[in-house]
């Protein structure tokens, strides 16, 4: 088990290394360097920079050096928390982003967790019922779920709930939250916010979920050991929820490591929709107006952060499944 | 006519037990009028053929056919005869008789002792839970239960076993847990569906006399199914060959090896390879495949592959079936037989 821990926690490491190779290469990747753009762009708002000056810029963040040296620097920097500058919003980029790194976190869980919240319940009970009428209900529902593009339903829930609720719709705050600093009523306000894009966002997730569960508990149900968990003399519920319940969460707890990029990828447009101060926009925006520190930055984290997913359903995985755990033993 | 005593207590009765699967491709009868008893203290070994419904006979007893399938005809009487008999084809399966009697009267053993125990828990918590379904006591009681019935069934060093996961143990390890969780509930009548199997020969021969011992001491009815008949001769009093859902011959079990009377069961003898046939001679097999119980044949379902025909009254009539509780055939030339005797 410590082996599997070591292991597994030497991998996350050395992913981690790969990723801020790749980060740096992406923000290296447009023609010239930072200087450059740095100089480009304040030529275009009238100032200018001197040669010397330009010089002593590049010593400075080490452009002068070999690649690798470069890659040194620029790890050392972003290892005692300095990301760079933004281009676009001449701001640091940690200033940039801000809370929304943990907003996006926090809608992400969110999400997530109201997608295993409605998909187990649903997968349990469409393979235990399977090709009843409410199995074919909630199968014809999930495609559906599937199909209609998310920013489609947000711009539908968000009429809704403004033309009848009265809600006060789009964003994560009220407007006098939005710049408050953080206290327990910013944070009860945060959660007034949270269920409409949660749900939004939860959406694909759980119709394809839901699925997932059916067909692996549908593979679980045909094995012996739930015919000798019935020969006991349990409950049809309980002989079902021991034993291929629990065998059916293996791949989900696996596959808790790709939601979260897919939840914060798949949630651009969303949050664009719904005005969420998460960092897919901002990605979106530092994409396009080349930004490669800000954009390098943001791929960086949410790489990190997918580490850490993967990671923890492992955690996941060895909580559930004892033949991981005793590995080795 | 040798015939068996059978003084001991009828612990269960099945009377023209019927199961259909009704699917989209149609009905398929995969028990059609099955009757037998089971004693106590006695083995009744049921023999047959791949999908000939020996394992489908097991679970319709315990009431956990899986759909589509459901019994559709017949009874199946627990305690016979006596003020508490009850008929488990008429409760319902979900309900808390049929759940006293499931592992509590009657216990099952599996074929398959890798996959017939969960991965994801211990062996300990697994037989606990058996234990505590069925009597009413504490956690720490039903723990020490648990390992007097692991110590009961010759697992060395039980207090240490209880903690290990079914993954962790052997084979021959893993089939004694499986029978320990059946005796768990401290029934009177045990299935054992194809006990051995899966094992090695040694572990299957201690398998065994491990079942042996334990029918002895607790006065066991049980029900071993099986398509070995070297297991048949080491372990059943009587015998039942079970051919497409029917039963086609039952028996005391030296009769079935002196003096079989249905050709099916000649034909199962003779496929049993002996250490006295001549080198290099071709072991005997029975001749084509068992038909697909959704096209069963017509008249004897074995005529097809019968190479005792005696004509078309095979292919058109039903042969008698075999009366319960006393030997017989389900044949038409062992009725001409009788009748010429």
């Amino acid at each position: 088990m410590v082996i599997y821990l070591l292991r597994r926690l030497g991998l996350a490491l050395l992913t981690c290394v790969f990723i801020s190779v790749l980060t740096f290469i992406i923000i290296r990747l447009p023609p010239g360097d930072f200087v450059d753009a740095y100089i480009a762009n304040l030529a275009a708002s009238g100032s200018s920079v001197s040669v010397e000056q330009a010089q002593a810029m590049r010593q400075e963040y080490g452009f002068d050096r070999p690649v690798v040296v470069q890659y040194a620097f620029w790890i050392g920097r972003v290892l005692q928390g300095d990301f760079g500058v933004s281009m676009m919003w001449r701001r640091p980029v940690t200033e940039v982003i801000g809370d929304r790194l943990w907003l996006t976190m926090v809608v992400s869980v969110a999400a997530l967790f109201l997608t295993w919240m409605i998909a187990l319940p649903i997968g349990i009970y469409s393979a235990m019922r399977q090709y009843s009428f409410g199995d074919y209900l909630f199968t014809t529902l999930g495609f559906i779920g599937l199909a209609i593009p998310n920013f489609l339903l947000a711009l539908i829930l968000m009429y809704l709930g403004f033309r009848y609720l009265g809600l006060n719709v789009g964003g994560l705050f009220s407007a006098e939250y939005v710049q408050a600093p953080w206290s327990w009523a910013r944070v009860w306000d945060l959660a007034k916010h949270l269920p409409l894009p949660a749900a939004v966002l939860a959406m694909a997730g759980t119709a394809q979920l839901i699925r997932i569960m059916r067909a692996n508990l549908l593979d679980e149900l045909r094995k012996p050991y739930v015919i000798t968990a019935r020969a006991k003399g349990l409950t049809e519920r309980r002989a079902i929820l021991k034993y291929p319940v629990r065998a059916a969460l293996n791949p989900f707890a696996s596959s808790l490591a790709y939601l979260f990029p897919y939840l914060v990828s798949g949630s651009i447009i969303v949050s664009l929709v719904l005005g969420l101060p998460t960092v897919g926009p901002l990605l979106l925006q530092a994409l396009v107006a080349q930004d490669m520190f800000l954009a390098g930055t943001i791929v960086l984290l949410l790489g990190i952060m997918t580490v850490i997913g993967t990671l923890i359903s492992d955690l996941l995985l060895m909580w559930i499944d004892p033949r991981i755990r005793l590995e080795g033993r | 006519m040798q015939q068996t005593p059978m003084a001991e207590r009828t612990a269960l009765a099945i009377r023209d037990l019927a199961v259909q699967f009704e699917s989209e491709q149609g009905v398929v009868r995969a028990l059609d009028g099955v009757s037998f008893d089971l004693h106590a203290g006695r083995t009744l070994g049921i023999v047959g053929e791949s999908g000939c419904g020996k394992s489908v006979t097991a679970r319709s007893i315990l009431r956990i056919v899986d759909r589509p399938g459901r019994i559709t005809g017949g009874h199946m009487l627990l305690d016979p005869g006596t003020p508490q008999e009850v008929d488990l084809a008429a409760l319902d399966p979900e309900s808390k008789r049929m759940r006293e009697v499931r592992g509590g009267r009657i216990g099952l053993i599996f074929q398959e002792p890798m996959t017939a125990l969960s991965v994801h828990y211990t062996v300990g918590n697994q037989i606990i839970e058996a234990v505590r379904q069925h009597s009413d006591v504490s956690k720490e009681e039903a723990r020490n239960r648990a390992i007097e019935l692991l110590r009961e069934v010759g697992i060395p060093r039980p207090e240490t076993r209880i903690s290990a996961y079914p993954f962790e143990l052997s084979g021959g390890l893993r089939q004694r847990v499986g029978i320990a969780m059946a005796l768990a509930g401290d029934p009177e009548i045990v299935i054992a569906d194809e006990p051995t199997t899966a094992l090695d020969v040694t572990t299957q021969a201690q398998i065994l006399a491990l079942l042996r011992r334990l029918q002895a001491e607790k006065n066991i009815a049980l029900m071993l199914i099986t398509h070995d008949m070297g297991v048949i001769a080491e372990m059943a009093d009587e015998v039942a060959v079970m051919y497409l859902g029917r039963v086609v011959e039952f028996a005391p079990v030296q009769q079935v090896f002196a003096a079989p009377r249905h050709p099916y069961t000649r034909a199962l003898l003779r496929a049993v390879p002996s250490i006295l046939a001549t080198p290099r001679q071709r072991l005997s097999t029975i001749g084509g495949a068992v038909p697909h119980p959704g096209s069963r044949p017509t008249g004897c379902a074995y005529h097809p592959r019968c190479s005792e025909r005696i004509g078309a009254i095979c292919m058109e009539q039903r042969p008698r079936p075999v009366p319960s509780g006393e030997a017989g055939a389900s044949c038409f030339k062992d009725e001409a037989r009788e009748q010429a005797a």
